[in-house]
């Protein structure tokens, strides 16, 4: 027997790693010194802690510790790094290129940068979600100052062609940051190699805790930033405020854990990935959104038609899953994501993610394809939409009264 | 969401689910929403020769409110004269079913498809050749 609700959320979050937490309690309770106190020994551990995390953090991106900068999480470090790059650079020009279906930290940033006068690109993707390379050569202006693209996108887990851009980008002197928020743990990174000049991360979405994240800020050649975050002068300047000890040892023994564990942990979990879509494969109407191939492992995103988004999450209410699907949002608008894919407006609605983690079990992955089984059956006998499906009616020649 | 438990009763046990035929000479069926916002209403009424619903029968692509939005209005139609049926109005369902704000146009639609079985009804009273391939729905557009 499985024990329900099954977690397979994990992009939303995931739970902190036990080892984690155990390694934070200390720093709560017992080294609580100010990590700026530099005159006695309760600033000295807890600054001691901190330089260890970001070690550790600097390690599994094969970075210079001194090139991380910790802020509170990977939405304040998309802020730093556009807001604060586009703010020191504006004399060079005041011109941005993102992706259309990069994360709200990334597109609200850019909208508040046009708000202030500045000009931003927004890149279409391709139908299995990734950039065309030659659409961005063709943006590039003489103006541009920076290109943000995501690293591995958090709906349909795509991974973008980094290494290229980055080649792209410095080539002609501009300067690129990448959302990495949902690629550590996942996809190697090493930035030694990879041309990228500011990178954002997070520690929940790797076993860590919530609320802390850190920008890394390349030092060869040297990136400069305006803070928006002023006060203490913590951080070289970049980010003022008192550090959070514990989040920040809780961030540095997740991403330890994670350069250690990567390799295992994402054969395993790639193995549960195929067989869920292996699974699904007798259902008729099942529809892979974005690319199969350039995907992490612990992701799927699958539209099932004529079966509505928010109702089949009622129904598989054992399973804590997000769906593209407008009812599950504020705004009534499907996923912009999956409409940026060129998906209709039914294959959006009809989106469930799922995405898999370090605890998810086998057993977890049988239950839910059974359960799915049963439900989207019973849904389907429900809809109007699978009826006329059946039929053989073309849902692209009604003529839909729209409300 | 969080959801009363009459939608959720609903939308377990949904009530009469399925359809007649619609060439039938009792059969009123109403279309109604689109599948571009998220949801598609199909509501068929029985009328007999006296001019009441006997049965309704319906099928619903769309979120829980909408599925148990339209399971309600079958069960109410049921036993009612085609102008009662005509008096039903979305406050009521919403209001039976507690639906949140953000959830009431899913109580609108089910007052449209109600109303668009009713006039496919009435329009193929005396005309019984006249019924198309699934436009019965004119909906009232709702901004």
């Amino acid at each position: 027997m499985v024990k329900t609700p099954i977690y397979l959320d994990y992009s939303a979050t995931t739970p902190v790693d036990p080892r984690v937490a155990a390694k934070m309690m200390p720093y709560l309770t017992e080294v609580f010194g100010n990590p700026a106190s530099r005159s006695h020994v309760f600033g000295w551990d807890a600054g001691d802690a901190v330089e260890e995390a970001r070690g550790h953090v600097a390690a599994l991106v094969n970075a210079d510790p001194k090139e991380i900068v910790w802020t509170s999480g990977a939405t304040e470090s998309d802020n730093l790094a556009i807001k604060g790059a586009a703010h020191f650079y504006q004399g060079k020009g005041r011109h941005l290129i993102t992706v259309r279906t990069e994360h709200k930290a990334v597109l609200d940033t850019c909208r508040e940068l046009e708000r202030e006068g500045y000009e931003v690109t927004y890149l279409g993707v391709r139908p299995n979600g990734l950039i065309d390379l030659e659409e961005l050569k063709a943006a590039i202006r003489p103006d541009t100052i920076l290109v943000s693209v995501m690293f591995v996108n958090n709906e349909i887990g795509v991974i973008q062609d980094i290494p290229a851009i980055a080649e792209l980008c410095r080539a002609r002197g501009i300067l690129f940051h990448v959302d990495a928020a949902q690629a550590t743990g996942k996809v190697e990174i090493d930035l030694s190699k990879l041309k990228v000049d500011l990178m954002s991360f997070s520690a929940h979405k790797t076993y860590g805790p919530k609320g802390i994240g850190a920008l890394y800020v390349r030092r060869k050649p040297r990136v400069r930033l305006e803070a928006q975050m002023h006060g203490g002068g913590h951080e070289r300047g970049m980010r003022s405020g008192t550090l959070a000890t514990h989040q920040i040892v809780g961030m540095g023994e997740a991403f330890r854990l994670a350069r250690l564990e990567m390799g295992a942990e994402t054969e395993r979990i790639r193995f549960l990935r195929d067989k869920l879509w292996k699974g699904l494969q007798d259902l008729e109407e099942v529809h892979l959104n974005g690319d199969f191939e350039r995907r992490i492992a612990g992701n799927l995103n699958v539209s099932f038609n004529f079966v509505e988004g928010e109702s089949l999450i009622m129904a598989i209410k054992d399973l804590a899953v997000s769906s593209g699907s407008a009812c599950t949002s504020a705004s009534l608008e499907p996923s912009y994501v999956l409409k940026a894919l060129g998906r209709n407006d039914e294959l959006a609605h009809s989106s469930i993610r799922f995405t898999i983690g370090r605890f998810t079990t086998e057993a977890e992955i049988d239950y839910t394809i059974k359960l799915l089984h049963e439900k989207i059956g019973k849904l389907r006998e429900m809809s109007p939409l699978w009826e006329m499906y059946k039929d053989g009616i073309d849902l692209n020649t009604v003529q839909w009264a729209a409300h | 969401m969080a959801y009363s438990e009459q939608v959720l009763d609903h939308y377990e046990n949904p009530r009469n689910v399925g359809g007649f035929d619609k060439n039938e000479g009792g059969v009123g069926t109403g279309m109604v929403g689109a599948p571009a916002c998220g949801d598609v209403m199909k509501l068929q009424i029985k009328v007999n020769d006296q001019g009441i619903i006997e049965d309704a029968k319906f099928k619903t692509y769309g979120c829980g409110s909408a599925i148990a939005s339209s399971s309600l209005v079958t069960e109410w139609v049921k036993g009612k004269t085609l102008d009662e049926a005509m008096n039903l109005r979305n406050t009521q369902i919403a209001e039976e079913l507690a639906l949140p704000p953000v959830k009431i146009h899913c109580s609108i639609l089910a007052e449209d498809a109600i109303k668009a079985a009713v006039a496919d009804y009435k329009q193929k009273h005396g005309n019984m050749a006249g019924s198309e391939e699934y436009t019965a729905c004119n909906p009232p557009v709702a901004s």
